[in-house]
This record gives structure tokens, C-alpha cells and sequence, in this order.
């Protein structure tokens, strides 16, 4: 376990430096479903391979050495394992703090969704839509068991009927293709592996895209969806003076102080320029760090595998 | 007086549960506004008549519910209508959740000024 066990530590920084150019350069849907796969995978290999390092550094230990169920040696597990104690040691608190980190967020998330849910069902009338008595321009889908879509007076009054629809098949989308679980299972991956941020706030992002590209196809005009996103976000910039959520709570969960333009300005964008088709290059590069990740990950296990059966052996030959 | 000390609610019911039945004991008997002793009446539940009041006038604080004086007590009627009263209660409940953004998708973000700048000059050129 000399080299292998350290790659998939270093792997999830570049699926970072890949996310935010693979979520403008992919087909939104795939973009999701990969970037999604690729943070569950790595942080799972990166929790392994510090548990893995957790392990040799703490059978070094004569006393949890003899407690463990197979009595290793710790001296045979010294001599061949090259990990230092205190890589071991800084190793098993990393996991500690991303274990708990990730337990903490997903009680949370799931206490949120499940609030969600509630509330969806509790909204007035039989329908999917809401519409609420409100001058903010506020639109926005809940999800719940079916979720529902929620829109103010004041973002009706600010699109036509067309718009309406482009709106509704957006939020629609949302809902119809789970998208809120997408964005948990990756930021949750994000808490377990802070390296991996990058990767949830590029899904956050291609979910939207998603989302539009569906309005697209229902309405049948790439173009019409762009300027409907970007007047409805005009217009709810128009009238923040009646803002329901409070903007504090938005500066510190919403948006991640990031260069360039924010998500709006890019979905129009990306709206209006012709649509995006596969790309193999891409793909193929981050299916590979995937796989090099698991690949480490399995060559590390089979090493502590080996050094755990040496130290065993030492144990018994005493 | 003994009977308006206030007394931990019965039935191990959480603070905010009991506000939620009060406003659906409320709803129910819409347009017609109800005393807290009556309210008590629909509730049942042992509860005591000063944990209800302070259920209401919670309920009142909040902007919920409005009221009038009757004799020598307050009645109270729900403040909107269902779809109005909803999404307050709403907004509250997810405004304190702490990832509450991740979970509703909203169809626009916030835009900066330098975003809406953007924005403009992408719908001009888009026509």
C-alpha cells in the first residue's frame, strides 16, 4: 500500500477543475447524471482509502493490535507498511470529521424533504398549481408525494400565456425528473468531501438547464424559453422591494461567491446558442478518473488485505 | 389564579403543533370567529385555557389571525383566506430550514447587477 492508496485522495481535485467546463459543455441531463455519479463514486473511494489508512496506523498499536479479533502483530504491520502513524492518525480524523459531517447533513436534508412534503401536501386545492397572492415575482416547484408548483400574482402578471407555459413545463421538469434528489445525493457527497463542492454547484446548475431544455422540447422553441427565463428574472429583480425570502438566507445557502456570471445569464446563453450534443473526449476522461479512482481503491484494499493477514501471521508465530 | 398558570402542554404536543391545530380549529369554524374558551371546547384534549391563549396570541403576533373583542375576550378568525394563510405558513416553515434552497427549485435565481447588465444585452441581441 505504498502509492494507490493515495491517488483516490487527489482524484476528486480533478473532477473539480472538469466540473463547471463539463456542465456548460455536456448535454444538461448527462451532465447531471455524470457529475452526480462521479462525486458519489469519489468520495466514496476517498472515505475508503482514509479508512484504510485509519487501519494500518491504528494497528500499530500493541493494545488494539491484541484487542482485534485476530490478534495482529504489530510490529510485522510497522516493518511492512511505509504509511507513517501520524498519516494514519490524520487519517482517521479526516473520516471522523466527514463521517459526521455527512450524517449531520443527511438527518438534515431528509428532516427538510420530508417538511417539504408536508407542506406540498397541506398547500390549497386539488392541483398541481398554486397560484399565491403575492406582488414578488416567485416561482418554484416543492417536492412532495405528487410535489407541487407554486407561483405568485406577480410573476403570473409579468408573463403572457405562452410564458406561463414555458414556466410550468420548467417546473414541471423539475419535479417529473427528481431533480431535488440529484442535488442532495451530490452535495452530500460535497459534505462528506469538501474537494467535491465544485461538482454540486455545477449540478445545481445543470438541473435548471435540464429543466429548460424540457420546457424546450414541450414548447418546441429553444429561443422562446430563453427570453421567458431571462424576463421573468428581470422581473423578479424588479420587485425585491416585496421579497418573500429573506436575502440574507439566500447570500449564505444559495450562492457561492464565484467569478463570472451567475446561473441566469448562462442559461440564457446556453439557450441561445444551438443545442449541445454528446461529447466523447469529455466523458471518456472523467469515466476514466472514475475508474482509476475504484481501481486504487480495490489495489489498496487488497493491500491492507495482504498486510493485515502478514501482521497475523507474526501473531501467531511468536 | 391557579387555573391561568401556564401548563406544559398535555400529550407530550410540541409548540407548533398545537399553534397548527388551533389555526385548523379555527379554519373549520371560519367565518365565524372563535373565543379561547371555545377553541379549548374544539380541541379537547385537556388542554388548558391559558396554553390556548398563548397559542393565539402567538398565532396573532404572527400575523395568522385577526380578532375582535367579544364581551370580555378576544375572538379570533383566521387572517386570509386557505391559499393565503398556506403560503405564510409556508414561507415560515421552510424560511427556517437551513437548506431549504436546495430543496425548493426556483424557476430564477437573484441576479447581480452585473448579471441583469448581462442579461439585457443577451435578450437585445437574441431578438
Amino acid at each position: 500500500m505504498r502509492f494507490a492508496v493515495y491517488l483516490p485522495l487527489l482524484f476528486p481535485l480533478l473532477a473539480a477543475l472538469a466540473a463547471r467546463p463539463l456542465g456548460e459543455r455536456l448535454p444538461p441531463r448527462l451532465a447531471t447524471w455524470l457529475l452526480t455519479v462521479a462525486a458519489v463514486v469519489l468520495a466514496a473511494a476517498s472515505s475508503l482509502v482514509l479508512g484504510m489508512l485509519a487501519i494500518t496506523g491504528l494497528i500499530r498499536f500493541p493494545l488494539l493490535a491484541e484487542l482485534a479479533h485476530g490478534r495482529w502483530s504489530a510490529q510485522v504491520a510497522q516493518h511492512h507498511d511505509p504509511a507513517s502513524l501520524s498519516v494514519g492518525l490524520l487519517a482517521g480524523a479526516l473520516l471522523t470529521a466527514a463521517a459526521t459531517a455527512a450524517g449531520v447533513a443527511l438527518w438534515r436534508r431528509v428532516r427538510t424533504l420530508v417538511a417539504a412534503a408536508a407542506e406540498a401536501a397541506c398547500l390549497p386545492g386539488p392541483d398541481e398549481l398554486v397560484v399565491v397572492e403575492d406582488p414578488a415575482a416567485e416561482a418554484y416547484a416543492i417536492p412532495g408525494l405528487p410535489g407541487r408548483i407554486v407561483v405568485s400574482t406577480g410573476m403570473l402578471e409579468a408573463l403572457d400565456a405562452n410564458e406561463h407555459k414555458i414556466l410550468l413545463a420548467h417546473e414541471r421538469a423539475h419535479l417529473a425528473h427528481h431533480h431535488y434528489l440529484f442535488v442532495a445525493v451530490v452535495q452530500l457527497a460535497a459534505t462528506a468531501n469538501p474537494l467535491l463542492r465544485p461538482l454540486a454547484d455545477t449540478v445545481t446548475y445543470t438541473v435548471e438547464r435540464w429543466a429548460d431544455e424540457s420546457a424546450a422540447t414541450v414548447i418546441g422553441d429553444r429561443r422562446q424559453v430563453a427570453h421567458t427565463v431571462g424576463k421573468a428574472a428581470l422581473a423578479a429583480k424588479r420587485a425585491r422591494a416585496h421579497t418573500w425570502i429573506p436575502t440574507a438566507a439566500l447570500g449564505i445557502l444559495g450562492r457561492f461567491s464565484q467569478a463570472g456570471p451567475g446561473p441566469v445569464p448562462r442559461r440564457v446563453a446556453a439557450l441561445l446558442a444551438p443545442p449541445l450534443r454528446n461529447r466523447p473526449l469529455p466523458l471518456a476522461g472523467i469515466l476514466a478518473v472514475l475508474a482509476a479512482s475504484t481501481v486504487c481503491a480495490a489495489e489498496a484494499a487488497h493491500d491492507l488485505e495482504l498486510l493485515l493477514e502478514l501482521a497475523k501471521h507474526g501473531a501467531s508465530h511468536r | 389564579m391557579a387555573a391561568h398558570e401556564p401548563t406544559a402542554p398535555k400529550g407530550g404536543r410540541a409548540k407548533g403543533e398545537l399553534e397548527a391545530e388551533v389555526l385548523d380549529a379555527l379554519q373549520h369554524a371560519a367565518p365565524e370567529a372563535l373565543s379561547p374558551g371555545e377553541v379549548k371546547d374544539r380541541l379537547g384534549g385537556g388542554l388548558s385555557y391559558s396554553t390556548v391563549v398563548t397559542a393565539l396570541s402567538r398565532l396573532y403576533a404572527k400575523g395568522l389571525l385577526k380578532r375582535s373583542l367579544r364581551g370580555r375576550a378576544f375572538a379570533y378568525t383566521p387572517v386570509a383566506d386557505d391559499s393565503g394563510l398556506a403560503a405564510r405558513q409556508m414561507r415560515k416553515v421552510l424560511d427556517d430550514r437551513p437548506d431549504r434552497e436546495a430543496v425548493l427549485t426556483r424557476f430564477v435565481d437573484d441576479l447581480s447587477a452585473d448579471d441583469e447588465q448581462l442579461l439585457r444585452k443577451l435578450l437585445d441581441t437574441g431578438q
